[in-house]
């Protein structure tokens, strides 16, 4: 049986719905639950489901809707309940605070000394929200996608006409004045400023240079297609530069994207040169060009970290693949390739990080030949089922593919275990590769919540006379909420090797498939 | 390149503003950074038209802003006066012995609610017009009768507001701006006129108001001279009422003001007494005047070019109505609401009218529901708690044009109230005017049953929008 409830003029965000919708629909009987807003698309997807009353079709984007389907009226009422528990919780946390304003204006005229705005809305909203806090003079932080570009483009002219930061569209990542926003690191304060058009490789990269012994001024998002479209321009990369050029607190520039338009990438490339202060600049799968004048660059997101620290102490900096010490590289390698079947041929790389998923696939295909991915650029490499790996894959499961009516694998690691379950019955997989990504907006504890799938994923192995290495690489800092050595514990205690960056986690897992005799 | 304002952001602390995911706003908090979580839901309920008239009247905000900027101020300086009581029919602009105003937005007879026909028939009984409920029915109907709204002729009434030729009223007048407004005499709680009770003894007070009140409260008037309404609500404000629905400072204020004149009239003492107890013993007397006097206020503020004022919200128990500075005097109607309240004893939602009234002027200009952060102990009258009332005033900042620059809310740190609601603001925000009311009961003749709160029908502020929108095209 199903029921439906309307309850009028409840807003809450679509990431705090999604969360209980998993919790429901965990519940014993519950068939199917939809917990959402009623837009537009949400309607469209209850009619799809067939879910759709006379009642839904007229709610409007304030009013909150439950569907629940379920064997019985019990089980209905205990799952209603159960939201209703949800929900009142989250009024309740709210309804202690002091007055909190319902529009961007009341909470500007509440603390005039506002300076920056993050905006997390459903897309539709967030561009026009953004262009209200620009216009009220207000850095903006977009973490929402679903902006068109052409939104993109009168926002950041917008932002560039008044010397605004315009971060994002889908910009997860910054640090700003030391203080990390969204997805972010708690990484030690120094002077190297980055620049980035990628949430994932900013974590990287500022993470390292925490553990390399460097400091951060500033971390800058620019969104993904800030240098990728020629009509954004790179925007607000230029605009971080210049800004980071002028801020004499910063020593260091780090500019970090993915391959940016030719033509976007000299003039990034002049601005940079023309600060005159010391630069790293990497360009994310793309082979590292000549250094020149102040520019050095850099071939991935740890070569990077380790040349910004080594210039921002005044030191050489020397090329190594791995940072222990190559001795004990070897007895790992001997160690897990050892007991590798015949039949295990395909290197397998889980990612909740865009970037460094991005990194390693690129990595991997120079050394092990075609990797297929969501992500791929080669057509013939797209994964035909995004669900089935084949041959050697890397996924990157924060694609959209993967996270309809669910929240990005960061914040909600069970879109992995899953995954996880399901590689673990292909006999073919040889090393199963992941990140673990620490900080702020990350789930509590995203090592503890796959270690159960990645312990059953070796012995299953095992079980088929196999085994199976599982290398990790955890990006984060001492100082993150998580705990770094707590999650290498973790991680080891389900048999996993932990590498220090992604990069290196990648070199290994190639390493150990060579050695284990399959590639 | 110009990025002053970024490395002015490196300089300054970090002072954030969070929309959307909640914890981002907490893990700065935790860290220390001072930040602002919006309680945001989307504009206009998500209305894609009505986000396409939002966004284009953004594109004429220049215009808009300095319209509303003039109409704001217009309220601020308006200086309602009470200056003499008079017959209706003697200074009500278009009255005649055979029209009867009644609250909010036009109404005919057949569509009159329960108490409002009530009302309608206890007024032709005492104009002499009709004898009986029979009689007075049949006149109604019979197209004899000129029923308009109180508004359109400078009039407010609370709950039906039936204003009959021979009733006297207060005269209000706007000491800078020139104009009048009028509105009839209190009479009291329990079976009275403007809930619709008709019988005998509601009658029978009619006419001794008429006949022995209004002229002795109109001496004493003439003694003191001008009474400055703006004063004195700024003074009640901080004495625990918020002009609508709890009047208790106000009264006792008026009866302050006018004690000293009353006592030195030639009249008798039983008949001072009987003045004297009754607005002793009627905690609404003094609404009758505020009302008024927010009525005199805000028309001073009417057939503003591009203003997105609203100058009028009324309800008729049929209909809740709004008209807006820069729309004349075209209404925006929709469904009256019920009303979310506490009941007298004996009483229960199921005998509740719908919401009714001209009161709701009152909001208008800033009291009332507005200010109720300075009245916690209305939450006795209308429900909730204290804390609601804080919120509720806090909550209409979001939708008002600035603040009061004389009523105040010492609770707030003598914030001034939130002052001239804008319908941009209501569609941008979504937040509607905070209404507190009195409940008559739904059948003709019974009068008061409770008292409560009730939100308005979203359609009219829509309609209004889109109609607003086209004036710029």
């Amino acid at each position: 049986m199903i029921k439906a409830i309307i309850e009028k003029d409840q807003y809450f965000d679509s990431v705090f719905l999604m969360l209980i919708n998993s919790n429901v629909k965990e519940l014993d009987g519950v068939k199917n639950a939809v917990v959402s807003m009623g837009t537009e698309m949400n309607i469209e997807l209850l009619k799809d489901m067939g879910y759709a009353t006379e009642d839904i079709l007229q709610s409007t984007a304030n009013d909150l809707l439950m569907v629940i389907e379920a064997e019985n009226e019990e089980i209905i009422e205990a799952a209603v309940a159960t939201v209703s528990d949800l929900l009142n919780k989250k009024k309740k946390k709210s309804s202690g605070k002091a007055y909190q304003p319902k529009s961007l204006q009341s909470a500007v005229k509440d603390d005039p000394d506002a300076n920056m705005v993050i905006i997390s809305l459903p897309g539709d909203f967030a561009a026009r929200e953004a262009k209200s806090a620009l216009n009220n003079g207000l850095n903006v932080m977009m973490f929402s996608d679903n902006v068109s570009v052409e939104s993109e483009i009168e926002l950041k002219e917008l932002a560039w006409k008044k010397g605004l930061l315009m971060m994002g569209p889908d910009c997860g990542t910054a640090i700003i004045n030391g203080y990390p926003l969204c997805f972010a690191n708690v990484v030690s304060p120094g002077d190297i400023g980055v620049v980035a058009a990628s949430g994932t490789g900013l974590q990287e990269v500022t993470s390292c240079i925490d553990t390399f012994g460097g400091g951060i001024t500033q971390g800058i998002g620019t969104g993904g297609r800030d240098l990728k479209e020629p009509r954004i321009g790179g925007k607000m990369m230029l605009m971080g530069i210049e800004a980071l050029k002028q801020d004499p607190k910063t020593k260091v520039i780090v500019v970090i994207s993915k391959p940016p338009a030719q033509d976007v990438a000299d003039t990034v490339l002049l601005a940079l040169e023309k600060t005159g202060k010391p630069s790293v600049v990497h360009f994310i799968g793309q082979a590292p060009e000549k250094n020149r004048n102040n520019l050095n660059f850099a071939g991935n997101l740890e070569e990077t970290a380790k040349i910004a620290v080594a210039l921002s102490k005044d030191e050489t900096y020397a090329s190594t693949v791995f940072t222990i010490p190559q001795s004990e590289v070897q007895s790992i390698i001997e160690r897990e390739s050892q007991k590798i079947s015949t039949d295990q041929k395909y290197l397998r790389g889980l990612y909740t990080g865009g970037t460094v998923a991005d990194e390693a696939m690129i990595l991997l295909e120079q050394i092990t030949g075609p990797v297929y991915s969501n992500n791929q650029k080669k057509k013939e490499l797209q994964l035909s089922d995004p669900f089935k790996s084949v041959g050697h894959t890397i996924v990157d499961l924060g694609d959209d593919i993967y996270t309809v009516g669910r929240p990005h694998p960061m914040i909600d690691p069970s879109t992995r275990e899953e995954r996880i379950n399901i590689e673990a019955d292909d006999n073919e997989m040889a090393v199963l590769l992941i990140d673990v990504v620490l900080g702020y907006g990350s789930h509590s504890d995203p090592a503890g919540a796959i270690i159960k799938s990645l312990k059953a994923a070796r012995d299953k192995a095992k079980a088929r006379g196999g085994y199976l290495p599982v290398i990790a690489s955890v990006i984060g800092t001492k100082k993150d909420f998580q705990g770094y050595e707590a999650t290498v514990a973790t991680l080891e205690s389900a048999g996993c090797v932990v590498m220090p960056s992604n990069y290196q986690a990648s070199m290994l897992a190639v390493e150990i498939i060579k050695k284990g005799g399959t590639l | 390149m110009n990025v002053g304002k970024i490395t002015s952001l490196f300089e300054n602390d970090l002072n954030v503003i969070n929309m959307g995911l909640e914890s981002f706003s907490e893990t700065l908090e935790e860290q220390g950074v001072q930040s602002t979580h919006v309680l945001w839901s989307p504009p206009a309920g998500g209305n894609a038209k009505l986000i396409d008239a939002l966004d284009f009247l953004n594109s004429r905000k220049e215009g808009i802003d300095k319209a509303n900027e003039k109409a704001l101020e217009i309220i601020q300086k308006g200086k309602p006066e009470i200056v003499d009581i008079q017959i209706a029919i003697d200074v009500i602009p278009g009255m005649t012995a055979k029209t009867v105003l009644h609250a909010g937005p036009p109404v005919t007879w057949d569509n009159m609610c329960g108490p409002m026909k009530g009302a309608v028939i206890g007024g032709l009984i005492f104009e002499g017009l009709a004898a009986s409920r029979v009689e007075a029915e049949k006149m109604a109907a019979s197209g004899e009768i000129f029923f308009d709204p109180c508004h359109h002729h400078s009039t407010v009434g609370p709950m039906a507001g039936i204003v009959t030729a021979s009733m006297p009223v207060w005269v209000m007048k706007n000491g800078v701006y020139g104009n009048s407004a009028y509105a009839t005499l209190n009479e009291g709680l329990g079976k009275v006129l403007r809930y619709g009770a008709f019988s005998e003894e509601v009658i029978t007070k009619l006419h001794w108001m008429k006949d022995e009140l209004a002229p002795i409260l109109k001496k004493a008037l003439d003694l003191h001279g001008p009474v400055d309404m703006k004063n004195l609500i700024a003074q009640v404000l901080q004495m625990g009422d918020e002009g609508h629905n709890r009047n208790r400072a106000g009264t006792s204020l008026f009866i302050r003001e006018m004690a000293p004149h009353l006592v030195m009239l030639d009249e008798n003492r039983e008949t001072l007494a009987e003045v004297f107890n009754f607005m002793h013993l009627n905690d609404h007397f003094f609404l009758n005047l505020t009302m008024p006097a927010c009525k005199c206020i805000i028309d001073a503020a009417r057939d503003i070019k591009n203003s997105s004022l609203i100058v009028t919200q009324a309800r008729n128990g049929t209909e809740y109505g709004i008209q807006v500075s820069g729309l004349g005097d075209q209404w925006f109607t929709g469904p009256a609401s019920k009303v979310d309240g506490l009941y007298l004893p004996g009483y229960t939602a199921d005998d509740a009218g719908l919401d009714i009234g001209d009161s709701t002027i009152t909001e208008t200009v800033g009291i009332g529901g507005f200010a109720m952060a300075a009245a916690p102990a209305i939450v006795k009258f209308v429900g909730g708690t204290p804390e609601d009332a804080m919120k509720f005033t806090l909550d209409m900042y979001e939708i008002t044009l600035g603040e009061n620059n004389i009523f105040q809310i010492p609770s707030l740190d003598f914030r001034g109230t939130p002052t001239g609601i804008d319908l941009l603001k209501i569609a941008e925000t979504g937040i509607y005017p905070v209404i507190n009311t009195g409940i008559a009961h739904k059948d003709p003749g019974v009068g008061m049953v409770g008292a409560g709160l009730v939100k308005p029908p979203v359609n009219c502020f829509d309609e209004a929008l889109i109609k607003f929108t086209e004036t710029f095209k």
